[in-house]
């Protein structure tokens, strides 16, 4: 992953930046510049909350290269108040008590490493609440 | 629009094949379906492939092929849609036989993924790059979190999933290209090693190597080629969000409903019509969700289809009589069109010990990615 490509994600990957449709209020994350349920092109800029209910989830166990040295791994399909949804890794917790349901605050981390060089990129994980 | 038929097919076995080459998989597949009509020349190639430059670094699989086939000077194309690359190639060999752009193509799927490449990385460069391989998920990964959400909604349990695998086993033993032909048991399948809770190994389709190829021409050409020509009578195409975090429900395939419908359409047939299915069963939980999606079975009800002998050979409807692609192996660029090739052979009653007797139509339902596209193809015995 080259650094532009890393460097140009960073509103959504370190600030959660999300939009909502002024046509159909329904929240896109990360924004994009039309909407997928209206087609609408007018939006306004939110940052979605750090926190949000797991909807679906499962535990890796087979990894790619790069996370094989934290399997087995939650990863989990998270909604946030707002509605926005997002796919991220849920840690601090036993991986399988990450089921549908689960609260989880969303916590800014080290998510990989970046090529040879070992750039550290970073983004969101989730944390059981409680 | 002209009517169109398959009138030769040929593919390799489907496995770990180390002496064959990405090329040399093509070349067998393609020489079998032209020899199998008779044919010594063909308008158009098409080469359903999800990623030769990944798995061996080779691109621009159309001329490739076209110069290894000893074609070299013939209109040829590769078509890419992740796994569901193959069927994506017929629909578009069907169209151009149809509406009289050309009038004889090659339709071939190949995929070399046994070659040394990191599969799983290739693999998941189907699912959304930015927003769910960035954070670690792999693709079997996906298909448990389809899974699960199926199970919450459904009631679904780790069982039924192993059901669907004791299944296409069953059916693929008979097979003789299938990559694995055993049979396994529900309890084997349920002490296998875990991959992506709650998908155990033999919950998932193998890492394979594999070509598979038919020749298509207008129907009323189709005796130059065979006295058993099979009518594509029904085609469609359909899409849904990339990413799974961008579906309102996980457990439902969109884009496997779309399809399904435009083909019903367009061949005048309902679901109640068909008498023999191929569906991309690349994990068990994905048969489930396509029959359901498909209205071959009820919204529901797919959990239970495996286990209950439905979907058996000798059931109402069997499904992936080949041993699909758990048993008969997953080259992924391959499969849509091998797929086509089971229910050719099925509808001209060549399909020995997997034979569904009586068979007129069937039907094939090829997906790419965590279900972001899906081709579905209806047939006719003539
Ligand atoms: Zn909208």
């Amino acid at each position: 992953m080259p650094s532009p490509r890393y460097w140009r994600e960073k509103a959504n990957r370190f600030h959660l930046e999300a939009a909502r449709c002024q046509g159909c209020g329904g929240v896109t994350f990360p924004a994009r510049t039309i909407c997928p349920a209206c087609r609408g092109t007018e939006f306004e800029t939110l940052y979605l909350s750090r926190k949000g209910k797991v909807v679906t989830s499962t535990v890796v166990h087979v990894g790619p290269n790069e996370f094989q040295m934290e399997a087995p791994y939650a990863m989990a399909v998270v909604e946030t108040p707002e509605g926005g949804r997002l796919m991220v890794q849920v840690v601090d917790c036993e991986p399988s008590d990450v089921l549908p349901g689960l609260e989880v605050s969303l916590e800014f981390r080290l998510i990989r490493r970046e090529g040879h060089g070992g750039i550290l990129c970073y983004g969101h994980k989730g944390v059981p609440v409680g | 629009m002209r009517e169109v038929a398959i009138v030769g097919a040929g593919m390799t076995r489907f496995g770990e094949i180390w002496e064959s080459s990405l090329r040399d998989l093509f070349v067998e597949a393609a020489a079998g379906a032209l020899s199998s009509a008779g044919a010594d020349h063909v308008d158009h190639i098409l080469v359903g492939n999800m990623s030769g430059g990944q798995f061996v670094g080779q691109e621009h699989l159309g001329p490739l092929m076209a110069d290894h086939l000893g074609m070299a000077g013939v209109a040829a194309a590769r078509v890419e849609s992740a796994c569901a690359s193959g069927g994506m190639a017929l629909n578009m060999g069907f169209m151009a036989v149809a509406s009289g752009f050309v009038d004889t193509v090659l339709v071939a799927g190949v995929e070399k993924m046994t070659d040394g490449a990191d599969v799983t990385n290739v693999l998941a460069s189907a699912a959304d790059q930015e927003t769910e391989v960035y954070h670690g998920i792999t693709f079997p990964g996906l298909y448990a979190m389809i899974a699960r959400a199926h199970m919450a909604a459904h009631g679904t349990t780790e069982e039924d999933l192993a059901w669907v695998a004791v299944k296409n086993h069953k059916h693929g033993a008979m097979n003789p290209k299938a990559q694995f032909r055993s049979e396994v048991t529900v309890e084997q399948v349920l002490q296998s090693s875990m991959v992506a809770e709650p998908l155990r190994l033999l919950h998932c389709s193998p890492v394979s190597d594999g070509a598979a190829a038919v020749l298509l021409c207008p129907l009323d050409q189709a005796r130059n080629y065979t006295d058993r020509p099979v009518k594509l009578i029904g085609s469609g195409v359909a899409t849904d969000a990339m990413a799974l975090a961008d579906r309102k429900d996980p457990a439902f395939l969109a884009a496997v409903e779309k399809s399904s419908e435009r083909a019903y359409k367009m061949a005048g047939v309902t679901p109640k019509d068909i008498q023999v299915a191929e569906v991309h069963d690349c994990f068990a939980i994905a048969e489930i969700c396509c029959l359901e999606a498909s209205g071959l079975v009820e919204k529901g009800q797919g959990a239970k289809a495996a286990a209950s002998g439905e979907t058996s050979l000798g059931g109402r409807i069997p499904v992936n009589t080949s041993g699909g692609l758990k048993s008969k192996g997953h080259p992924v660029g391959a499969t849509g069109v091998a797929q086509a090739i089971e229910v050719f052979e099925q509808l001209r009653g060549e399909s020995g010990e997997r034979q569904v007797e009586g068979a007129r139509i069937g039907l094939t339902q090829n997906m790419g990615g965590s279900g972001a596209s899906s081709v579905v193809h209806i047939y006719q015995g003539v």
